[in-house]
C-alpha cells in the first residue's frame, strides 16, 4: 500500500493570533477562542498519513474544526502553517507551496470535494449534465458528445435518473442533489475524494443508500476517502481509521473499532457512550 | 509439530473509565500459543476476558500489556501490540479473520456480496469471488431465495451463517472465532463444526471461544483456561 | 505631432478634444494591451461631451490617435450615415482640425466603428477602433470582479463553456448571436462588442490592428495584427457563422445590390414583407457601383 497523503502540523488561525493562542484554546481550555486576542484556533498541529484507497474519518462535534481540515486541503482556505505533500503516481505535491494555478488544476484534476450544502459544490443555475460538463471541460475535454456521455455514464452511477439530466439541480431532493455532487467530484477519476458531513440532514434510508453508494465507488474505483462527520454511525460504516477532534485539537487516533470499542480519552468515551 | 503462528505473552487489558474514574480490569497475564492447522480454544467463566483477548489480538482493543508475536505469511515477526495501524490493517486483509456475534454490514448489500467482501478487497475478481461466496452458504443450508437480499433482516442463526462464512471464504492465516456456533441449530452447527475442521486441515491456525465445552472437547489441540483478572486494588498495587 | 494647439476652427479645445497628458495615458494603455493580447487594460475614462453608452470609449481611443493626417471613418452597426455615426463624425471633424473624414473603407487610415467590421478585408496601415458596452465576457458566470480577474490570469473559461453546452443542451446549437466569447493568441477570452458572429472570424490573424474601448467599464483591450482570435466552441460543434438561408435553403441576397457573400440586416417593408439589405452601408454602395461597371462594358 502507498501513501497518497501526508499531512504534518496543519494549523489554521482566524483572527491577528498572539502568543498566548495555543496554550488558551483546546480541549483543556474548553474552547477554540482565545480570551486574549479573540483569534479563533480552528485547528492546531493536525497530522495524519493517508493510503491509496483508504478511508479516514475526521469526527467531532461543530466546532471541532474537523470541516477545516478539508477545507484546507481542498485549497477552500489557506492553512496558518503546516504542510501536506500529495503523492500522485510517481510525482509528489508540496501542497501550501504550489501557486494558485496549480492548486486549481490539483483541485479540478485530482482532488474532488462533496459538500454538506449542496449549493457549495454545485451551481443551481445549470443543469445536472451541465455541472459535471463544467469539471470535465476543466480538464480540457472539449468534445460535446463525449462531456455528455460521459456525464450521463456518472449520473447512471450514481443512480441520478437520467430523465434529469438537464434539469436544474435545484429542482432536485436533497438526496439526489448529493449524487449529483458525488457525480460532479467523481468526474476527472480523482485518488483523493473528500466528503465533508456528506448525509448530515438527509432522511435515514437516503442517508444509508448514499453510505452505501461511497464504499461501492471506493471498492470500485480504489478512490481514497476523508470523510468529516459527527455521525458515529457514517464512522463505523465507512471508515477504516478515524481522528477524533475537539476544540481544534486531535485528541485520539486510532482503528475505527478500536475507537469505538475502547476508547481511550474521556472526550471519546462520552462520545461513544451518548450514541450507544 | 506445527510452527506458532501467534504467541500471546503475558497480555494483559483493563480499561480506563474517564468519567467514573474508575479502572475495569478485563484479562490479566495471559500467555498462549497458536499453531498453524490447530485450534486453540479459551475456556474460562463469564468475565475471565475470553473476548478481550481475541479483541486485543485484532486491535480492537488496545492492549494494556504483554506481547502478541504474529509470525506473517513472508516469515516476519512481529509484535501486534506495537504495530502500526496501517500493519494491523493490511494483516486484517490478508492473513487475519475475526468472527465475532455481530453483523456489520452495508444496509443495501446483497447477502451473496458481504460474504465475497474480503475477496473484493483482495482483488479476486466478482464472479469468482460471489462463486466461492454461493459454495460456501450452501455448505451452511443458507436457503439460496437469501442470498441476493441484504442481511439486515435475518434472524440470529442467519445472520451469524452469513458472519462465518464471510469469516472464512478468504482462508485466512490466523481466524479468530467467538462463539461462532452460539445462535445455530444442532444440524447447522455440525455442519459449521465440519467446515472448521476442514480449514484446519488446510493450514488455517484458530484461536476460539465456543459456547458449549462439548464443541471445546471436538476441535480444540489447545485448552487455553482463563481465570478471571485480580480485583483493581491489586491491579493498581502491580502497576505501582 | 498633434501637440500643438490649435484654434483654427474657432473653438478653445486641444487638438482632439483631450488634453495630451490624457491621450498619453491612453495611448500607454494601447500599448500594454497590444503587449497582452485579449488582457483588460484598466485606464482613467475621461468626461466626454456625450453620455456614457454613445461610443465614449471608442471616441477616447480615436482622439487618442488621430493625427493630422488622418483619413477616418465612422460606422455604427454597417452604416455610415446614422444619427450616432454623423455624429461623432461631426466631433471629430471639429475638434480635429486638418483630419478629413470619408466613408469609404478602402481609404481611411482609422476606422471607429459600432456593432460591426467592415466587410473589405482591413489592411495594415488601418486600424479598427470598436465601440465596447461591457468588456468582460465573465461576467455572465461570475459577478465578482476580483475572481474575474483571477479567472482571466488562469485562463479558466470552463464556466463560460458550460454556458455553451447549456445552449446545446436547451436548443440544439450555440444561441450566442453576438458578443461571441473569442480566445486571442491562445489566452485571454474577450467579449470582442455586440459584432455579429459573422465578423469573429475577421478578427482572426487581421492585417489591421483591433482596438477596443470601454468607455464607461473603463478598460482597452486588443487584438494586435496577425494574432490568433478563437471563438471558443467545442470540437465536435464548431463555431460557425449566420447563414441566411431562406426556406429553400437559397443564400439570400441584398435587395440593393445582390450580393450574396455580406452580413445582411432584415427590414420589415410597408407591405408587411421581409427584405435584405448589406449591413455594411460602404460595402453595398461598392458591390452596385462595381455591377454598374460589369453592365456597362460593351458585350
Amino acid at each position: 500500500m502507498n501513501k497518497i497523503l501526508e499531512v504534518r502540523g496543519l494549523s489554521k488561525i482566524y483572527g491577528p493570533g498572539c502568543p498566548q493562542c495555543l496554550e488558551s484554546t483546546g480541549p483543556e481550555a474548553d474552547t477554540n477562542l482565545c480570551p486574549h486576542c479573540g483569534s479563533v484556533v480552528a485547528i492546531h498541529d493536525v497530522s495524519f498519513d493517508l493510503f491509496e484507497g483508504e478511508i479516514l474519518g475526521v469526527m467531532g462535534e461543530s466546532g471541532s474544526g474537523k470541516s477545516t481540515v478539508v477545507k484546507t486541503l481542498y485549497f477552500d482556505q489557506a492553512p496558518s502553517s503546516g504542510e501536506a505533500i500529495f503523492f500522485d503516481n510517481d510525482r509528489q505535491y508540496d501542497l501550501f507551496s504550489l501557486n494558485a494555478a496549480q492548486q486549481r488544476w490539483l483541485r479540478n484534476h485530482r482532488f474532488g470535494m462533496v459538500y454538506q450544502n449542496p449549493n457549495l459544490g454545485l451551481n443551481f443555475n445549470i443543469s445536472a449534465g451541465g455541472n459535471i460538463a463544467e469539471r470535465l471541460l476543466m480538464s480540457d475535454l472539449m468534445d460535446y458528445g463525449a462531456i455528455r456521455e460521459r456525464a450521463k455514464a456518472l449520473l447512471a452511477r450514481t443512480e441520478v435518473l437520467l430523465s434529469r439530466v438537464d434539469d436544474l439541480p435545484k429542482h432536485f431532493s436533497g438526496g439526489m442533489q448529493q449524487r449529483v455532487q458525488i457525480a460532479k467530484a467523481l468526474a476527472t477519476q480523482p485518488p483523493l475524494l473528500f466528503l465533508d458531513e456528506v448525509t448530515t440532514g438527509l432522511d435515514l434510508s437516503v442517508q444509508a443508500r448514499i453510505l452505501d453508494l461511497i464504499l461501492e465507488i471506493q471498492q470500485e474505483l480504489k478512490t481514497a476517502m476523508v470523510v468529516v462527520t459527527h455521525d458515529l454511525g457514517v464512522i463505523r460504516l465507512l471508515t477504516g481509521r478515524a481522528i477524533v477532534m475537539k476544540y481544534g485539537r486531535v485528541i485520539e487516533t486510532g482503528l475505527t473499532d478500536q475507537i469505538l470499542e475502547d476508547p481511550q480519552h474521556a472526550y471519546t468515551q462520552r462520545l461513544v457512550a451518548s450514541a450507544l | 509439530m506445527n510452527p506458532p503462528i501467534l504467541q500471546v505473552e503475558g497480555y494483559g487489558k483493563h480499561f480506563q473509565l474517564h468519567e467514573q474514574n474508575k479502572l475495569i480490569p478485563s484479562s490479566h497475564n495471559v500467555s498462549f500459543t497458536v499453531r498453524a492447522g490447530e485450534l486453540t480454544a479459551l475456556i474460562g467463566p463469564t468475565g475471565a476476558g475470553k473476548s478481550s483477548v481475541l479483541k486485543g489480538i485484532y486491535r480492537t482493543y488496545l492492549p494494556s500489556a504483554g506481547r502478541i508475536l504474529y509470525r506473517d505469511a513472508m516469515g516476519h515477526e512481529l509484535d501486534l501490540v506495537l504495530a502500526s495501524e496501517h500493519q494491523i490493517l493490511e494483516l486484517r486483509r490478508r492473513e487475519i479473520g475475526f468472527v465475532t456475534q455481530f453483523l456489520h454490514c452495508l444496509p443495501r448489500q446483497a447477502t451473496l456480496d458481504v460474504v465475497a467482501q474480503p475477496l473484493f478487497a483482495l482483488g479476486v475478481s466478482r464472479d469468482v469471488a460471489r462463486q466461492r461466496a454461493a459454495e460456501l452458504l450452501s455448505a451452511m443450508k443458507l436457503p439460496e431465495r437469501l442470498w441476493s437480499v441484504s442481511p439486515a433482516t435475518f434472524s440470529g442463526g442467519e445472520r451469524q451463517r452469513v458472519n462465518l462464512a464471510r469469516g472464512f471464504i478468504a482462508k485466512p492465516r490466523l481466524l479468530l472465532l467467538d462463539e461462532p456456533t452460539a445462535s445455530l441449530d444442532p444440524a447447522t452447527a455440525e455442519r459449521v463444526i465440519g467446515l472448521i475442521e476442514g480449514l484446519k486441515a488446510e493450514g488455517t491456525a484458530m484461536l476460539a471461544i465456543f459456547h458449549h465445552p462439548e464443541t471445546t472437547r471436538r476441535l480444540a489441540d489447545q485448552v487455553v483456561e482463563l481465570a478471571p483478572p485480580p480485583a483493581v486494588e491489586e491491579l493498581l498495587e502491580e502497576i505501582a | 505631432m498633434n501637440a500643438m494647439s490649435h484654434n483654427q476652427a474657432g473653438n478653445a479645445y486641444n487638438f482632439g478634444f483631450l488634453d495630451e497628458y490624457a491621450k498619453k495615458e491612453v495611448r500607454r494603455a494601447i500599448l500594454k494591451a497590444i503587449a497582452i493580447p485579449g488582457y483588460q487594460v484598466p485606464y482613467a475614462s475621461r468626461e466626454m461631451p456625450m453620455g456614457r453608452g454613445f461610443g465614449t470609449g471608442g471616441l477616447q481611443l480615436t482622439l487618442s490617435l488621430i493625427g493630422p493626417n488622418e483619413v477616418v471613418k465612422v460606422i455604427d452597426q454597417g452604416s455610415d450615415d446614422s444619427v450616432n455615426a454623423v455624429n461623432l463624425r461631426r466631433f471629430i471633424e471639429m475638434t480635429c482640425p486638418g483630419v478629413s473624414t470619408t466613408t469609404a473603407t478602402a481609404e481611411c487610415t482609422l476606422i471607429q466603428s459600432r456593432h460591426r467590421i467592415p466587410e473589405l478585408p482591413l489592411t495594415a496601415r488601418q486600424i479598427l477602433v470598436l465601440q465596447v458596452p461591457y468588456p468582460d465576457p465573465l461576467v455572465v458566470v461570475e459577478p465578482s470582479e476580483d475572481k474575474r480577474k483571477t479567472m482571466h490570469g488562469e485562463a479558466d473559461y470552463s464556466r463560460l463553456l458550460v454556458k455553451l453546452y447549456e445552449d446545446i443542451v436547451k436548443f440544439g446549437e450555440i444561441t450566442i448571436s453576438h458578443r461571441y466569447p473569442t480566445r486571442i493568441n491562445g489566452h485571454y477570452v474577450i467579449d470582442p462588442s455586440p459584432i455579429p458572429r459573422w465578423d469573429v472570424p475577421k478578427l482572426n490573424d487581421s492585417a489591421a490592428l483591433i482596438l477596443f474601448g470601454a468607455g464607461r467599464e473603463k478598460k482597452i483591450y486588443a487584438v494586435p495584427p496577425h494574432t490568433k482570435a478563437e471563438p471558443l466552441a467545442f470540437s465536435d460543434v464548431p463555431f460557425r457563422v449566420e447563414d441566411f438561408r431562406d426556406e429553400q435553403g437559397r443564400r439570400r441576397a441584398c435587395a440593393r445590390c445582390g450580393c450574396v457573400d455580406s452580413f445582411l440586416d432584415e427590414f420589415v417593408t410597408d407591405s408587411g414583407s421581409k427584405t435584405y439589405q448589406c449591413s455594411d452601408s460602404d460595402w453595398c454602395d461598392m458591390q452596385l457601383s462595381k455591377a454598374r461597371q460589369t453592365q456597362g462594358e460593351p458585350a
